[in-house]
């Protein structure tokens, strides 16, 4: 483990031990030993060109000396003031992770409806301590994955969702995570999501990071299971400025009967890994996997899924496209796995991706593992650029070229955005995706965390 | 404006595709009230004029002038050809997915009113005149609220065509092959539609390869192009001759010149 960035994450760990697990709930602690044994076991994390990581180097994302915040200091930020992220028309349950620290709104307090636990893993563990030992670490593998292994080695508290079973959210909850710090940090976040059968929530999570000047890296662990007939969407906005790096591993378990929908838009940042493993378990599941990227500038983002199907009668659809500009980098790598016995599978992935630059580069990978003879399951990549007879055929009609290319952008988009099922956030990712298509910052609502 | 304005004129036009010369010197005159065809076998160059004309940057302008009321009307950018009154009905129009018929159509319209230094016009207005503009081609009210073309039948596709051309009134209109890929009913009704449209200040181009959309569209004068030239100019009884006799007395006429 000689000279790699994971080496000053462990001394960190080993010589601050007392001071991590004093404010680690014993559901965390527990899973250290693994954590550690895992990442022993690798030794480094994924550089480019490792299996999978053919943009993104994990080993050059943790390298600088960031600072870890075992201390549990929060940096208070006047979030009246700053934050506004509203989505209009649409009436979020908000609460707010500041770098690592959970903040909920009074309102969402108040108004969390019976049967909905939305609190951090130290209170999780007087409220509902079985419900985080029983679940926590039970869906996020960490043998081979070095990324959860250090979230998890790290982890001092996350963010626990847990909904009674028949209970249906009605509101969304929406969870901004915020980076405000004066150094440059490494924020370790998690959240574990219990839907219990026959429970209904979406969830909406974004990210933003105010300008510093220093650099940030979010490590987010989040983990899903969604019980029996039980109905999940998550919302992924990313919209952060260019020092702001984020390495999110989502994994899902989904049980019989249960739907879930993720939906991932990473508008801005610095560099972005994310990764969906889905483990559909259960049968007749239903499972929508959708994302999109409007890269600009430099800007380098990476998605990798896994969509494991183990029961039987389920179908799982995966829509991946990335508009690229100037000389911004994407990378999808979409993997289907149908196990033996996973009978009537139907498992679709469509990665299409729209070059607008030829600085622009994009590296795509849809695989397909069939292990079972009676299901429909496809693939499909294309990569290319916009539509020149299209775009003739529009200025031919009086449309300006610029605005003729902004159209063919969106028109493209068009179908992820479709996938979004709350109206409020669809009408207003179709605005974001428009404004970062124009080439400007995407300020989510009146959010002034770009105005400073 | 009296006949004697001219509306085209375009003198020694040369143009190509990828350095290959397909356009060798066309000349043209074209006043308002007039209908021209352009006729000529395959290959001859009839689509790339009408692509050079409305700016397809596929092509190259090699040599030569085309003059649109006063304005020369080679330096314009596609759009602004647009606005200033040049219209292509494409032999293939483009199927957009994602983009609306009325997105579409109200991004056209207010362009040309911002190039006119006019407000956009209000979404009630701009409703009303989509109402009315569909009733000359007689499209489909569901067809405004689909993606521009997708699943279009052939006949839907140049029938939109027109109905675009009716929404932009514009001073010259070039048909390309709008006849091909249609049944005679929906023939009969582009046609009507284009001379529903017919002014005796608008011109119409008609590039044809078969006399058929001639029976319903009557031009004054008959073109045609053969070899990237316009070799022969006639009435609308020429059509006819053409019909009767096919192309190849023009190719031998033309091709004996050459060898001679």
């Amino acid at each position: 483990m000689k000279d790699t960035s994971l080496r000053q994450y462990i001394e960190l760990y080993r010589s601050q031990r007392e001071i991590l697990d004093a404010a680690s709930p014993e559901a965390v602690r527990r899973l250290r030993p693994r954590a550690l044994s895992a990442l022993e076991a690798l030794g480094r994390l994924p550089r480019k060109g490792d299996e999978g990581y053919v943009r993104t180097s994990l080993e050059d994302m943790f390298a600088p000396d960031f600072g870890v915040n075992l201390q549990r200091i929060c940096f208070e930020a006047d979030l009246a003031e700053t934050f506004r992220c509203d989505v209009p028309k649409v009436s979020t349950l908000l609460g707010v992770i500041l770098n690592d620290i959970y903040r909920p709104t009074a309102t969402l307090q108040v108004q969390l409806p019976e049967g909905v636990t939305l609190c951090t893993f130290a209170e999780a563990a007087v409220r509902c301590p079985e419900v985080l030992r029983d679940y926590l670490g039970s869906v996020a593998d960490m043998a081979g994955d070095a990324a959860t292994a250090l979230n998890t080695l790290l982890l001092q508290d996350g963010l626990l969702l847990h909904v009674s079973e028949g209970v249906k959210l009605d509101r969304p909850i929406q969870l901004v995570s915020l980076f405000n710090a004066p150094l440059p940090m490494l924020a370790i976040r998690r959240l574990l999501v219990v839907m219990e059968p026959d429970s209904e929530a979406r969830l909406l999570l974004c990210d933003h990071s105010r300008d510093t000047g220093h650099s940030y890296l979010g490590s987010q662990v989040i983990e899903a299971v969604v019980g029996r007939n039980a109905g999940l969407d998550i919302y992924e906005i990313e919209e952060a400025n260019t020092l702001t790096s984020r390495v999110s591993r989502l994994y899902a378990r989904q049980l019989d009967g249960s739907r879930l929908t993720v939906n991932g838009t990473t508008l801005s940042g610095g560099v972005t890994r994310n990764d969906y493993i889905i483990d559909v378990d259960g049968d007749r599941c239903d499972t929508r996997l959708a994302g999109m990227v409007t890269g600009i500038g430099g800007q380098s983002s990476d998605n990798a899924t896994v969509v494991r199907h183990h029961g039987s009668h389920c179908h799982s659809e995966q829509l991946f496209k990335y508009v690229l500009s100037d000389e911004a980098a994407g990378a999808f790598e979409g993997l289907i796995v149908v196990d033996e016995g996973a009978v009537k599978t139907e498992a679709f992935q469509t990665n299409r991706n729209l070059l607008a630059s030829s600085g622009a580069r994009m590296h795509t990978r849809p695989q397909l593992l069939i292990y079972c003879d009676d299901v429909k399951c496809s693939h499909g990549a294309t990569t290319g650029q916009l539509d020149e007879r299209a775009l003739f055929y529009m200025r031919s009609r009086g449309i300006p070229e610029g605005e003729a290319r902004l159209m063919l952008m969106q028109a493209f988009m068009a179908d992820v955005i479709d996938t979004i099922t709350l109206d409020g956030l669809r009408d207003r990712l179709r605005h974001l995706v428009e404004r970062r298509l124009c080439g400007s910052d995407a300020i989510c609502g009146d959010c002034g965390l770009k105005k400073q | 404006m009296s006949m004697n304005d001219i509306l085209l004129e375009v003198n020694d036009l040369h143009a190509g595709i990828e350095g290959k010369e397909i356009l060798k010197g066309i000349n043209l005159t074209i006043r308002p009230g007039e209908v021209h065809a352009i006729m000529g076998p395959n290959g001859s160059g009839k689509s790339t004029l009408s692509g050079v004309l409305a700016g397809d940057p596929r092509f190259t302008v090699t040599s030569g002038s085309a003059c649109f009321h006063g304005v020369d009307l080679l330096s314009l950018s596609p759009e602004n050809r647009s606005h200033e009154g040049l219209f292509l009905s494409f032999q293939y129009p483009v199927e957009i997915p994602g983009v609306s018929m009325v997105n579409f159509m109200r991004a056209a319209v207010n362009a040309k009113r911002k190039y006119f230094n006019e407000a956009p016009l209000s979404a009630g207005d701009f409703l009303k005149l989509m109402r009315q503009k569909r009733a000359v081609v007689e499209l489909d009210n569901k067809l405004a609220s689909r993606s521009v073309n997708e699943g279009f039948s052939g006949g839907e596709k140049k029938r939109n065509e027109i109905f675009q051309m009716a929404v932009l009134e514009p001073r010259l209109s070039i048909l390309d092959e709008t006849d091909s890929g249609l049944d005679i009913d929906a023939l009969r009704i582009v046609a009507s539609g284009v001379n529903k449209l017919k002014t005796d200040h608008n011109a119409t181009i008609v590039i044809t390869h078969y006399q058929r959309l001639l029976d319903y569209i009557r031009p004054d004068f008959v073109h045609i192009l053969y070899k990237g030239r316009i070799v022969y100019s006639g009435g609308s009884e020429l059509a006819l001759e053409l019909e009767e006799k096919g192309y190849d007395w023009i190719k031998e006429q033309v091709d004996g010149q050459e060898q001679s």
